[in-house]
């Protein structure tokens, strides 16, 4: 009995990492980048990013490694970012999504001598506080920011920004750079929504009843867009109002392709995992390093370039 | 000894060879032997066996070893307790609220939630002893209660779902380093000085070692795995907890009191989840609501792995223990090992189904059964 276990015990663990070592690693010269998310199993946003650190570790050929606590849970994640400390990468690649819980051992694995780079969560600051090389994600205001300028070359002087989620003070960031840009005071022009579609509908209607001069509508993602659009429908200012919105998703997609949305904003998930594996590859290898943080976003998405987004959506986009 | 029994015909001859298969520990043996096997064939030089990576692997096993010591009690006992993830998520949460947000001191903090978790394991119990409802059915219930509670209150009382600054707080507090404090720290500078371990290359901390004590984490796991197994092994206390899990029925009428046995190890549990948490908290200086999720399952997982049978009755903490190391070193050496961790999962769930498959063989040699 002992002997069979520890046979099949064996044989078992054996045959995954055979099958597996193929699937996941590309063998290199050498250089081992490992990714570590925050984000459990069974979100499928993450599945462009692990896209990504793949094309990326094949085209520049190095060993990538994608890792995450399987529920979501940020203290196993701080556990994993002390396992891939230990096991000696020459890079880790990770998000910032809780700083009290990463930042220590985030801290400790750039005191061992590995280049980190900080993706997607967190902020330039933070990230440099953590001693990583740089920040690669979407900065919500700069992105809200270039949205304003963008809507202000077409002409609009006054919008209203539907919020879902008032109590996050970074997605908020995104209205106050959209005011920034059209070069208005935001004051009054962000309304809070609830996350309730019916409630979120009948509060875009109420205001735009209120302000009939509103020149443009700005969601925040696609629990705000999509009863938005159904407002817009129900009131037929649809494709006649000014709309834009941040994220991506079906009806968002749907949207701009019948000239509802003028624009989705795109924070670009594929570059915020493609381009640290470049970055810390060339970095390793020529001791070459781009003198800022990258702005992964904002993409823009506009009907022209719908092609490319249906044909990727999920894999790369 | 030998010529008593021998001269006693009550009792049955058992050789040594059946009498060493026969005990729980013996699958969590047989499986941590073949587990480092393993990972020393196909991880050696991955760091998983360096200062950092063994105490990585270490720490992991130290978290659910505290949480299979109440969870294998319980389950000799005759009972499961699925409401610990959950309870770790709460218990982290009351600590946050109290010592953040209400601004109390962090040992007051830290006492008060002990006394009110333990109080929760109580109640548990006393539903499940009161109703006659499966534990099952009612520790449930308190999965979802508690894990609802954790979220509402931060998001009531702060308005958000994580709550930090911990760790300014417990800042010079004597309590606290009982559970987020490290130990053995000279040792540890002593072995950087000397080149045993590795040291910090750049940094404002160059030179110090990168392993610089060994968690109260670990120390907590050691001493709730000494405790349980001297508790179950050597007390009365632990024959009842046998007794309880085996027969109620039978140990009533033998005057056990099941009722009090089985209540008292529902706060045991409760009060390991705590420990856990409070470790968790200290070490990491927030609380979020999403802690501890799924914890309750790799406990009762471990437990099995060390040879516990679910019916109750048979089990040990020894044996949970290892289930636990067992558990621990998997799901990290994965990691070192280069497995893609998706696959973690279909690991753990083939080494869970050849220790229930090789629990369930012992216990038909045990008793005899076909």
């Amino acid at each position: 009995m002992k002997l069979f276990t520890k046979h099949l015990m064996g044989a078992v663990l054996g045959a995954a990492v055979a099958v597996t070592g193929f699937a996941t690693s590309v063998q290199a010269e050498g250089e081992k980048y490992i990714l570590v998310s925050h984000a459990p199993d069974s979100d499928s946003w993450w599945n462009t990013i692990k896209n990504g650190i793949a094309l990326a570790g094949e085209q520049m050929d190095v060993d990538v490694e994608y890792r995450n606590p399987p529920t979501g849970d940020l203290a196993d994640m701080a556990r994993i970012i002390e396992q891939a400390a230990a096991s000696g990468p020459n890079g880790i690649i990770t998000t910032l999504a809780d700083f009290d819980v990463l930042s220590g051992p985030i801290r400790n694995a750039v005191d061992q001598g590995i280049n980190v780079i900080i993706m997607n969560s967190g902020t330039p600051e933070q990230a440099r506080e953590v001693g990583a090389l740089m920040f690669v994600g979407q900065p919500e205001y700069d992105a809200g920011l270039a949205a304003g300028i963008r809507a202000k070359g077409d002409g609009i002087s006054s919008f209203v920004c539907v919020n879902h989620v008032i109590s996050n003070t970074v997605v908020a960031e995104r209205c106050r750079g959209f005011a920034d840009g059209l070069g208005v005071d935001l004051g009054s022009q962000m309304i809070d929504s609830g996350q309730d579609p019916s409630e979120i509908k009948n509060r875009v209607m109420a205001y735009l009843t209120a302000n009939p001069d509103t020149d443009a509508v700005l969601t925040l993602g696609p629990t705000s867009a999509d009863p938005t659009i159904l407002a817009l429908q129900e009131m037929g200012l649809a494709g006649d109002i000014y709309f834009g919105t941040f994220d991506l998703g079906t009806e968002i997609v749907k949207g701009i392709k019948e000239g509802i949305i003028q624009w989705g904003i795109d924070q670009q998930p594929f570059l915020q995992a493609y381009l640290p594996v470049v970055i810390l590859a060339n970095y390793d290898r020529y001791g070459v390093l781009p003198g800022n943080n990258i702005n992964s976003g904002p993409g823009f998405v506009t009907k022209d370039a719908l092609s490319k987004v249906e044909e990727f959506a999920g894999e790369y986009r | 000894m030998s010529d008593a029994a021998q001269g006693d015909e009550r009792i049955k001859e058992i050789s040594g060879f059946r009498k060493s298969l026969i005990r729980p520990e013996l699958g969590g043996i047989v499986g941590a032997i073949a587990v480092f096997t393993f990972f020393i064939l196909f991880a050696h030089d991955s760091g998983m066996f360096n200062s950092q990576g063994v105490l990585n692997w270490s720490i992991v096993s130290a978290q659910f070893m505290i949480i299979a010591v109440g969870a294998c009690l319980l389950m000799i006992a005759g009972e499961f307790d699925l409401s610990v993830g959950s309870m770790i998520g709460f218990a982290g949460m009351m600590i946050a609220i109290f010592s953040v947000t209400l601004g109390w001191p962090v040992w007051m903090a830290i006492l008060v939630t002990f006394v009110l978790c333990v109080a929760i394991g109580a109640l548990n119990g006393y539903i499940v002893v009161r109703t006659g409802l499966p534990s099952f059915i009612v520790t449930l219930a308190f999965l979802f209660i508690l894990r609802g509670f954790t979220i509402f209150l931060p998001q009531t009382v702060e308005r958000k779902t994580i709550i930090g600054g911990i760790r300014d707080v417990a800042e010079g507090d004597w309590l606290a380093p009982i559970f987020g404090g490290k130990i053995g720290g000279p040792i540890f500078q002593w072995m950087g000085e000397a080149g045993l371990i590795a040291v910090f290359e750049r940094g404002n901390r160059a030179g110090e070692p990168v392993v610089d004590g060994i968690p109260m984490l670990i120390i907590w796991a050691l001493a709730l795995v000494a405790f349980g197994h001297f508790l179950l092994t050597r007390t009365r206390f632990g024959n009842w907890i046998f007794a309880a899990g085996g027969d109620a029925q039978a140990a009533r009428y033998v005057g056990v009191p099941v009722n009090r046995v089985k209540i008292l190890m529902f706060m045991f549990t409760a009060f390991c989840a705590t420990v856990f948490a409070t470790c968790q908290v200290m070490e990491f200086g927030s609380a979020g609501a999403d802690r501890g999720l799924l914890k309750e399952f790799e406990a009762i997982i471990a437990v099995v792995i060390g040879g516990a049978l679910l019916t109750g009755g048979y089990g040990s903490v020894i044996g949970a223990a290892l289930g636990a190391l067992i558990f621990g070193v998997v799901q990290q050496g994965l990691f070192f090992a280069g497995v893609e961790s998706s696959l973690f999962r279909v690991f753990l769930g083939v080494i869970l189904l050849m220790a229930v498959i090789l629990n369930t063989y012992i216990r038909r040699m045990i008793t005899g059964e076909r």
